[in-house]
């Protein structure tokens, strides 16, 4: 355990191997992942934020399979930034999609590296010798050399290009369950995340930022803060005036002390409002369609019946677990930083800029990080701890609360749909969809467009102060619900099956597609057959309601089946099927957590989650009004399966949420006869 | 400021704070005992949970005055090595995701397996009440029955 007295803790990645022992070189290292030193310690780099995603496991999986290393023995590390690992943004389900190649690449060299040093030793051909769970061994002989040995000797050796990787068939690594790199230290309460960053001189900062979305500071009183125990300074930054104490708590007290002047800067903004001008602007037709295919207004008048209806999803809070927090050590014309971001290039550029210093004298360490699902992908956090310990002088730790990151978030944009489809001799003739949003966010490609004759997508963005930004799977996570939801009106209009209805305009959209194809029919529709057949679809068990629903994001497939039971009139989630295709899946264990985590996430939003703001500032500021998914509230069970697939992986830690609440709401339309067409549902109907 | 004395993990720790100071703060800040984590603030998370006297509580809430001799038990001391039955199970269930609320869910878990030595889906349910962001909710429900079938009350 950390002895008192300020020790750092979790910097190890910024020096380049501080690891304990006294081990004093590392004389293998073939790229910037690998570190091999002459003890045969193996210490391999996960390049991408961990943010909860799995890529501190799944990403090192990647090198570990091509260098044949024991996957036991080896040391993991989050890289620091540094521009040899290429971009380390981590967002758009995006890591192991473009570092699947690369990183295997990586381990496959220096394995070649390995072999050829033991070849040499040993004054056989290459071709005598294979790699296996961290040793060189020869053929014939049974003479083997472990990593460590060789170590030295392998970094002289010829660096080898485009060295041929493995078949998929012999990967030993890839495609099994590997539990987290972390397990032990999380179940054990390690300092792992930014917040528990503690280091010598170091004050504890809490900054009291404008409370509504158009207001701007005008003057404060700091004197009673100041008279506070354990508070040192209150310094102004910007909009916001920083107090830094010798605790947090002590910070959080001088805060309250403050007494501070805001000023309306620019209108302060309702949920009211906003509902109110989704409606006028789903009243008439967007200036130029997102797509227009065939001739909508024409299947409309020439139809027998035309539903005609709307869908709504509130604004939402990212609420990660961990609040929003950044270590920052200005002096001298240098930054170092230490803290959660899933931006660390754009941070440091952020930074640099601010402070007015060359970016290559900002350093940034990467602590595991407690959630991330879009927050992080605004560098505002590590740029404000910046400019605190510039002002005050002094290494800094700047602390959010709950209510902090509620009011200071960069929100899931609320928005309103107006779906129209026109029904015809029992056909979908039309299908017309208005989006009216908080953002500018439209994805007119999305499925069923290609599977329908006629299809007009128009999109509309209302212009707002209060900040919004990507939440995880952005746009899809609200367009699916009003999508699929309306698709499950349409079939129930049609009097068709659920799922063998997506699978004839699946069929369609493949044999006849109408304009542009923005996704692969045939996987599409592998993932609607594997559901299907993993609940047995059309044998709903007894007194239990089923909803299906299937989307596209991230380049996976996802199809989901949500059955529920009513116990006295209110519904209970009781279980969730899950088929997915995704390509290669790297971990299993991981992959099957993370489709898991998204459907609860989903579900638990659906049912129970929405902020709203009363003249600019979050009526909701914290959990319990803030209404959140919790364990009574969680499906007894979540059943996941992958379609087999060698491709290359796709995205994971997105696609899984879009199509859950949809599932739901059909689900609930089977059972009470009643479409609910707007988040949260729990406005609409009680939940057991 | 007042001087508080506290048995913390079976050690007997000095602190020197405001009244008022809660539990939690006085762990991360004062202590150096990170692993008790702050997400709320208003004992809705449960990321905070500790033990204290043998009970599931939210540290956050529990001001260092009212302390007094009570025995408090944070995640670093819930066992010697790292291995009581509930973060066996937890590791063996490859639970976490991002893992920072996963200390107060073990040790809302481990005090909930002193009392109920094998609970049932809806005790787990009505008993367990933390915030997980990530939904590992159903690999929780799971590794508390796997925790609780390998004797999970020690």
């Amino acid at each position: 355990m950390i002895a008192g007295g300020g020790m750092l803790v979790g910097f190890s990645a910024l020096s380049n191997s501080e690891t304990g022992d006294n081990t004093e070189a590392t004389p293998f290292s073939p790229n910037a992942y690998i570190k091999i030193s002459t003890d045969g310690k193996i210490t391999l780099m996960s390049p991408n934020p961990e943010i909860g995603q799995g890529v501190k496991t799944s990403l090192v999986m990647l090198i570990a399979e091509e260098m044949n290393v024991d996957w036991q023995t080896i040391e993991v590390e989050i890289a620091p930034l540094d521009a040899k690992y290429g971009s380390q943004t981590t967002g758009g389900s995006g890591a192991i999609r473009s570092r699947y190649a690369p990183l295997r690449q990586a381990g496959a060299t220096a394995k070649a590296m390995l072999m050829a040093a033991a070849a040499d030793t040993w004054g056989v051909a290459v071709t005598e010798c294979y790699a296996e769970k961290g040793f060189i061994v020869h053929k014939n002989s049974g003479k083997k050399l472990s990593y460590g040995e060789l170590a030295t000797k392998a970094a002289g050796m010829p660096v080898p290009a485009n060295v041929p990787l493995k078949d998929p068939k012999d990967f030993t690594i890839i495609g099994t369950r590997v539990k987290d790199v972390d397990a032990k230290a999380i179940v054990t309460g390690k300092p792992l995340f930014g917040i528990d960053t503690r280091k010598e001189g170091m004050l504890f900062a809490v900054v009291a930022r404008p409370p509504a979305h158009g207001k701007k500071l005008q003057s404060f009183d700091d004197s009673a803060a100041l008279k506070v125990n354990g508070v040192k300074k209150v310094v102004q930054v910007k909009n916001s005036v920083a107090v830094l104490a010798t605790s947090t708590w002590a910070a959080m007290k001088g805060r309250t002390a403050l007494k501070i002047n805001w000023e309306d800067a620019s209108k302060l903004e309702s949920t009211t409002d906003h509902e109110k001008a989704f409606r006028d602007l789903l009243s008439k037709p967007a200036a130029t369609p997102n797509r227009n295919d065939g001739d909508v207004d024409a299947a409309m008048s020439a139809a027998t019946k035309v539903l005609d209806v709307m869908y709504e999803v509130p604004v939402l809070s990212h609420a990660q677990m961990e609040p929003l927090n950044f270590y920052a050590d200005v002096r001298d014309g240098k930054a170092e930083l230490y803290g959660p971001t899933q931006v660390p290039q754009s941070l440091v550029s952020a930074v640099a800029k601010e402070l007015n210093i060359p970016a290559t004298n900002v350093s940034l360490g990467l602590p595991r990080q407690g959630g991330g699902f879009g927050r992080k992908l605004r560098p505002d956090n590590g740029v404000e701890a910046a400019l605190v310990s510039q002002a005050a002088q002094c290494p800094v730790q700047v602390q959010w609360s709950r209510e902090d990151d509620m009011q200071n978030d960069y929100y899931r944009p609320s928005g309103m749909f107006r779906f129209k489809a026109a029904i015809k001799d029992g056909n979908l003739e039309a299908w017309h969809q208005s989006f009216a949003s908080l953002s500018n966010g439209r994805s007119p490609d999305t499925y069923p467009a290609g599977a329908v004759q006629n299809l007009k997508i128009e999109s509309h963005s209302l212009p707002t102060n209060i900040p919004t930004g990507p939440w995880r799977a952005p746009t899809h996570n609200v367009q699916a619900f009003a999508n699929e939801s309306f698709m499950d009106e349409v079939a129930h209009e049609l009097k068709k099956d659920p799922v063998a209805f997506r699978l004839e305009l699946l069929k369609k959209a493949k044999e006849q597609p109408v304009g542009k194809l923005a996704y692969d029919p045939d996987k599409f529709i592998s993932v609607i057959e594997l559901v299907a057949k993993m609940c047995n679809w059309g044998k709903t068990p007894a007194n239990t309601y089923r909803g299906f629903s299937t989307w596209f994001s991230f380049n996976s497939y996802v199809a989901q089946v949500v059955e529920i039971q009513m116990l006295k009139g209110k519904p209970r989630i009781t279980k969730v099927y899950c088929a997915v295709h995704c390509g290669k899946v790297v971990n299993v264990s991981g992959a099957e957590n993370q489709v898991q985590g998204a459907v609860v996430d989903g579900l638990g939003h659906a049912v129970y989650t929405k902020l709203t703001f009363n003249n600019g500032a979050a009526v909701q500021t914290n959990f319990g009004p803030y209404n959140f998914v919790r364990m009574r509230n969680t499906p007894l069970d979540v059943v996941v399966q992958f379609v087999p697939s060698e491709e290359n992986p796709t995205g994971l830690g997105e696609p899984g949420l879009p199509p859950i609440a949809p599932a739901l709401a059909n689900a609930l339309f089977a059972a009470t006869g009643k479409r609910f067409r707007k988040m949260p549902f729990v406005d609409d109907i009680q939940f057991a | 400021m007042p001087k508080y004395t506290l048995s913390v993990n079976n050690k007997q720790m000095s602190v020197e704070v405001d009244a008022d100071t809660p539990l939690l703060w006085v762990l991360r800040d004062e202590l150096n005992l990170v692993g008790t984590k702050y997400g709320c603030g208003v004992a809705q998370c449960g990321a905070c949970t500790i033990h204290y006297n043998g009970n599931p509580v939210r540290s956050c809430q529990l001001p260092v005055s009212a302390v007094g001799n009570g025995k408090v038990v944070t995640i670093e001391g819930l066992s010697e090595n790292g291995d009581h039955p509930v973060q066996q199970a937890w590791i063996e269930m490859d639970v976490a995701q991002c893992g920072y609320c996963q200390a107060g869910q073990i040790m809302a878990a481990a005090a909930l397996l002193k009392k109920n030595s094998n609970p049932s889906d809806e005790e787990i349910d009505t008993t367990i009440t933390n915030i997980c962001r990530c939904g590992t909710n159903v690999r929780i429900r799971k590794a508390i029955h796997l925790a609780a079938s390998k004797g999970g009350k020690s």
